[in-house]
């Protein structure tokens, strides 16, 4: 039935066709909705954005799989040779408008998703502007934003081998744990001390390398209250692993009672796992391979925690 | 006109020791290459088993931290530069002579050293382990400054051989790749235009160019590498005023059309295989094979989107997000046409057409990711999370590997003269494809949960999905057992080939299985009609059927 069937397919076979393709955008709406699921907890304004754009994109993309694992399906179960049968197909060597056309579609697909993430990039952009990189130079002055999107709050970030340090240089305060105000832009600025690092904040779907050398601005704008997670996520040796601190985003209240309460804190010695392992470890026979001595805890007002649960 | 066939003389006779000497026969090295390649699979599949039980719990528990690091880093370089380029390498070297009619590489001798600074760099590498302080641990990108720290000091140390491994690879790449070019162009039999020409060898051509045009970059970059690890220079030292950033460029800059290297090979075997075991043309045979070099001029401007979040500016990463979509385009032409190649076939659903359907299944998948990656504001949150590792897995294994895999039991009975056991050789594609997809799928909902790639312990709310990627992963350990099994036992003892067992049409398919050594000799064919020419009873070439009387007659005397 399959190999004689006539080259224009009956009423039916279209009717099936067009069920069985509305069934798939069916199922590829429903993967866009499920994708929003795959992803952490919204906690920036840039997260809204990304999500909406890679849920787009799961949508076309499960549309598309699907309907090449359809006509894959198809051939292998009604193309199949028969048994003993070692004869040729009908040689069809190709379709020239066929071809333009499976061309020209997947270009459409491509730049309308390109143009489409252009405008998120520039609206990215405008959310807090991602690149502001500086020669590591503190003479030069801070910020440089037109005065309508001037951030409020403004952090020194140091990452190390491996801890995190926050400054708060208007408050005098320093932590190994990075409070944020609900609701208000932010501007962090990245230095690193030795390799680089990456500061990433996966609910707020930002990510940053903090390169050796320069100073990286890098804002954005909390928009849930919560306990995050901050995971390095450039390879930085030994104890890349450990090297994550918690984020924790509270009201205006909250935040200013927090920092004047650690400006009151003496100065001690913040979080870093990777020093207590390199002690521990220094006491085994057969510790491993070479390492890195890792630097030294940075003095911080208010160590804070890594250990409590954090919501992504 | 028996004067025109090529003399019927197996070499049944020759020693088996020849594959442990310097030999200058394309095919002799082809298996050279291939078995060398596989003996680091199995190392390298090794790490990834060690890697996998690491990550089955979430704190660090199994090795310690430097050998976590240490070990990945080896696994990642081995399956690249130990595995993948020289199983590919040996398929080139079996393929391109005998699909072209020529008598053995351009330059046999060039040929033979390369393939030997192949076991060099890799006992090299495999060395590393053992000096003082243990192997390279920055990750197959060496990134400085985490690269260039060398905690002991010492002159030789991981970081260092590595590098000298990776220039020596590059430099038996470059001379490979010299060799593969000329003999494309150079040495095609009679009446063999370029579009007579099997889509492998275009693919080959195009892979081998992207050598040529990338590999000094990479060369060039790791010396600058080594001189700052060893030498004190500052090429990429920040506190020295260099720019750990411009390693990244120049590293990505080949390291990206390196995928392309391997991909484009895989394509070729995708477009050989789906026409044999469909019974029907390649689809637009002419589209496919210029796709290749359309590939291979975008995916030499694309590089930058390794590092979107790593201090390049707005602008250059629209761009690099334009050009890394643009490649959807040639690719998608090249799924369409396999589509249209098997579509009214009919289909053969042997071990190779397995691996080519199970191949181009994963494909697809990796390209869908890989449109969401190319995308500059979804890479910024899975860059350098699992997300990506699960996406170049499922190129690598799932597409790559399948495909290497597919035209190993292709091509086994034409260079071994034996066939491959089929009971076998679908239980290792079961496994594999089953396998492949459990431990790579789980790892793209890690990455958009935000588990960063190379850690070696993670929070516990990742415990699950790793724990299915392990499983995965001991699986397609299992997997190879089935394919060691079959290549050795039918090699040694397996039924004997004709010299086209699966009916297919290419010049090789017109010589004995295994061929003679010098291939064709003075006979080679005169070709006078286009490859793939399945249900057009046309002959490819000039007294074909005379030529396969005379094999006939020959497998039937011996």
């Amino acid at each position: 039935m399959t190999s004689s069937s006539p080259r224009r397919p009956g009423p039916i076979a279209l009717a099936a066709l067009a069920l069985w393709i509305g069934l798939l955008v069916l199922i590829s709406v429903w993967m866009a909705g499920q994708s929003y699921h795959w992803l952490p907890v919204q906690a920036s304004n840039a997260a809204p954005l990304v999500d909406g754009l890679f849920s787009f994109e799961t949508g076309l993309g499960t549309f598309v799989f699907l309907g090449v694992m359809s006509v894959i399906a198809w051939v292998v179960l009604m193309h199949r040779a028969e048994k003993y049968d070692i004869s040729d197909a009908e040689p069809i060597e190709g379709n020239t408008r066929l071809e333009v056309i499976w061309t020209l579609i997947p270009l459409a697909i491509v730049m309308g998703i390109a143009i489409y993430a252009m405008r998120i990039n520039h609206e990215l952009g405008i959310l807090g502007p991602m690149e502001h990189i500086h020669p590591h130079n503190a003479v030069e002055a801070q910020g440089g934003y037109p005065g309508d999107r001037l951030p409020t709050e403004s952090i020194e970030v140091v990452a190390r081998q491996w801890s995190w340090e926050f400054r708060y240089p208007d408050a005098h305060v320093s932590s190994t744990e990075l409070h944020l105000p609900i609701d208000q832009p932010v501007t962090f600025r990245l230095t690193s001390d030795d390799v680089i690092h990456g500061f990433y904040i996966p609910a707020f779907r930002l990510k940053q390398d903090v390169i050796p050398g320069k100073a990286i601005d890098f804002t954005l704008t909390p928009t849930r209250e919560g306990r995050y997670r901050l995971r390095d996520s450039q390879f930085s040796g030994t104890w890349f692993a450990t090297n994550q601190a918690d984020v924790v985003v509270q009201t205006a209240d909250a935040y200013q009672a927090w920092l004047k309460q650690a400006a009151s804190e003496p100065l001690q010695s913040g979080l870093s796992d990777a020093v207590g392992e390199y002690v521990e470890r220094q006491n085994q026979s057969h510790p491993g391979w070479a390492t890195v001595r890792p630097a030294p805890p940075p003095q911080v007002n208010v160590p804070g925690s890594n250990t409590l649960p954090h919501d992504a | 006109m028996t004067s025109t066939l090529p003399l019927a003389r197996p070499e049944e006779g020759q020693s088996w020791t020849r594959y442990f000497g310097f030999n200058t026969d394309a095919k002799v090295i082809g298996i050279q290459y291939i078995v060398v390649a596989f003996f680091f699979f199995l190392i390298g599949g090794f790490l990834a088993m060690i890697i996998r039980g690491e990550l089955i719990t979430p704190a660090s528990d199994l090795v310690d931290r430097t050998v976590y690091n240490g070990l990945y880093t080896m696994h990642g370089t081995i399956m690249l530069f130990l595995f993948i380029f020289p199983v590919l390498n040996g398929l080139n070297n079996l393929l391109i002579p005998t699909m072209i009619g020529a008598p053995d590489m351009a330059f046999p001798r060039l040929n033979a050293v390369a393939f030997w600074l192949v076991p060099i760099f890799g006992s090299l590498l495999i060395a590393s382990f053992f000096v003082p302080g243990g192997p390279a641990y920055s990750g197959w990108w060496s990134y400085p400054p985490v690269s260039i720290q060398n905690p002991l000091g010492n002159l030789i140390n991981g970081q260092g051989l590595w590098l000298v491994a990776v220039a020596l690879s590059g430099v038996s790449s470059i001379m490979g790749a010299v060799n593969f070019v000329t003999t494309i162009l150079r040495m095609r039999a009679p009446g063999m235009g370029f579009f007579r020409m099997p889509v492998f060898c275009w693919t080959a051509l195009a892979a081998q160019t992207l050598q040529l045009i990338g590999l000094p970059a990479l060369t060039g970059g790791a010396i600058m590498l080594l001189l700052d690890l060893t030498a004190g220079t500052s090429f990429y030292r920040p506190e020295g005023g260099g720019d750990p950033v411009l390693y990244q460029h120049f590293f990505w800059f080949y390291s990206h059309p390196a995928v392309y290297v391997i991909i484009l090979p895989v394509f070729g075997i995708f477009s050989e295989l789906f026409p044999v075991y469909s019974r029907k043309p390649l689809f637009g045979y002419v589209y496919v094979s210029v796709a290749s070099f359309i590939i291979v001029g975008l995916g030499l401007i694309v590089w930058v989107h390794h590092f979107f979040p790593s201090g390049v500016p707005e602008w250059m990463r629209n761009l690099f997000m334009f050009t890394t979509m643009l490649i959807a385009v040639p690719t998608g032409v090249k799924v369409f046409a396999w589509l249209g190649t098997i579509w009214r076939g009919k289909l053969q659903l042997t071990t190779p057409m397995l691996f080519c359907l199970g191949g181009l299944v994963n494909f697809v998948f990796a390209g869908i990711t890989g449109i969401m990656l190319a995308t500059v504001p979804i890479d910024i949150h899975v860059n350098n999370t699992y997300f990506v590792v699960g996406h170049f897995h499922y190129v690598i294994y799932g597409a790559a590997v399948m495909g290497i895999f597919a035209a190993i039991y292709h091509w086994f009975p034409k260079f071994t003269g034996r066939m491959p056991y089929e009971g076998l050789g679908k239980l290792h594609f079961l496994l594999t494809f089953v396998g492949a997809n459990l431990n790579f799928l789980p790892m793209h909902p890690l990455g958009l949960m935000g588990m960063p790639r190379r850690v070696s312990s993670y929070d516990p709310e990742f415990a699950f999905w790793n724990v299915l990627a392990s499983l995965g992963a001991f699986l397609l350990g299992v997997s190879i057992i089935p394919f060691l099994l079959n290549i050795i036992s039918s090699w040694a003892r397996g039924p004997r080939a004709s010299h086209n067992p699966w009916n297919a049409i290419g010049l090789e398919w017109l010589l004995p299985s295994p061929p003679p050594e010098d291939n064709f000799g003075e006979h080679v064919p005169t070709v006078i009609s286009r490859p793939y020419g399945y249900g057009s009873d046309e002959p490819l070439v000039e007294h074909q059927a005379e030529i396969e009387k005379a094999l006939i007659l020959q497998e039937a005397t011996r």
